[in-house]
């Protein structure tokens, strides 16, 4: 049994309307930026699965993406990973998947 | 006749559920989410309140508490269930009612008082609503903006499916498409609107339509009753109900 990190990426999916980046969106004259355009906001949510292998791992991040951390009818979703898992919350701000990217 | 109302953790208007439901002459009882019973209920109210927190997104994770089987049993029997703001959202994640709920396009938390109207078909939750009458109550939510697909929205238009829209002059609240404030499912027996009736249960409260809801239920369940007593075999005294 080993243990295998991954990330999903949850975004809200094109056409759906999405408020948090229409506000981050308009705050940007505030701090002198005029250049910015389609800010979306979503959510990514990192985890450590264990399993006998990638795959078996993998699966499990997959039904979690769809039925737990994303609405399909709503959300679109992509996962990151496996790379090797790192002590959970060891990591300040750093993702151990980007990290190996 | 009994009305279960689903206590999740972080549930705040199960009480004022519970009140209401009494007050319209049912038998009220409060079901806690990690027993998979419903006492008998003959119809089940999951409430409004943050269940869990309302992490990850409102009401997802709720749908996955114990008592979500017997929910998911009761409705496929043809058994009544509510869904009240947060319980629109419960069970709008766990798919009894289609569609989403997003954040409100306003991005706050919209606490104030609405005006529905009621239509669609003839419905179990609504029975009691005189033909007409727009329904006065409070919403209170960060999350209400009904959400469903263009061709969806179509097909749930056509089957009767908006039960509750936002009417003038206080109008839609949220952003939701439609100016949908409340949908049922397709069979007819699983209903949520972020609105609360319950709050409005009382005049001292400012509006008493929302009994008209709860009295909707009662009837509906009393008449059920009465049809299949109507319709069963004779039972012999004695013998086994």
């Amino acid at each position: 049994m080993a243990s295998f990190r991954f990330a999903v990426s949850v975004m809200p999916k094109e056409g759906i309307l999405d408020p948090q980046g229409r506000a981050v969106e308009t705050s940007l004259p505030h701090l002198g930026v005029d250049s910015v355009h389609g800010v979306r906001v979503g959510r990514r949510v990192e985890l450590s699965v264990d399993a006998a292998d990638a795959s078996e791992a993998r699966a499990v991040v997959e039904r979690l993406a769809g039925e737990l951390f994303a609405n399909p009818l709503i959300e679109a979703w992509s996962i990151e990973g496996p790379v090797p898992a790192r002590a959970e919350g060891a990591a300040t701000g750093a993702v151990p998947v980007e990290a190996a990217r | 006749m009994r009305i279960g109302v689903v206590v999740f953790p972080g549930s705040n208007c199960d009480r004022d559920a519970l009140h209401a439901s009494a007050l319209a002459g049912a038998a009220a009882t409060a079901l806690w989410h990690e027993t998979p019973d419903l006492s008998g209920s003959d119809v089940v109210i999951l409430p409004g309140g943050f269940a869990y927190g309302d992490y990850l997104r409102a009401g997802v994770l709720a749908r996955f508490s114990p008592i979500m089987g017997a929910i998911r049993d009761h409705a496929a029997g043809g058994g009544l269930v509510l869904g009240i703001c947060n319980g629109f959202q419960v069970l709008a994640e766990a798919g009894l009612v289609p569609g989403a709920l997003l954040r409100n396009t306003s991005l706050r938390f919209e606490h104030r008082w609405v005006r529905m109207t009621v239509e669609g078909r003839d419905t179990p939750f609504t029975s009691a609503v005189p033909e007409g009458r727009t329904l006065r109550m409070p919403v209170a939510h960060g999350e209400g903006c009904y959400f469903l697909p263009e061709p969806e929205l179509d097909a749930l238009e056509a089957r009767g499916g908006v039960v509750f829209r936002y009417a003038a002059p206080e109008g839609n609240p949220n952003g939701s498409v439609r100016d949908i404030a409340g949908v049922i499912n397709e069979r007819g027996n699983v209903c949520g609107l972020m609105p609360h009736p319950e709050r409005a249960s009382e005049p001292l409260l400012g509006s008493d339509d929302g009994m008209l809801l709860f009295r909707s239920l009662i009837e509906s369940v009393a008449l059920a009753a009465a049809a299949n007593a109507a319709t069963s075999q004779p039972r012999l005294v004695g013998a086994p109900a």
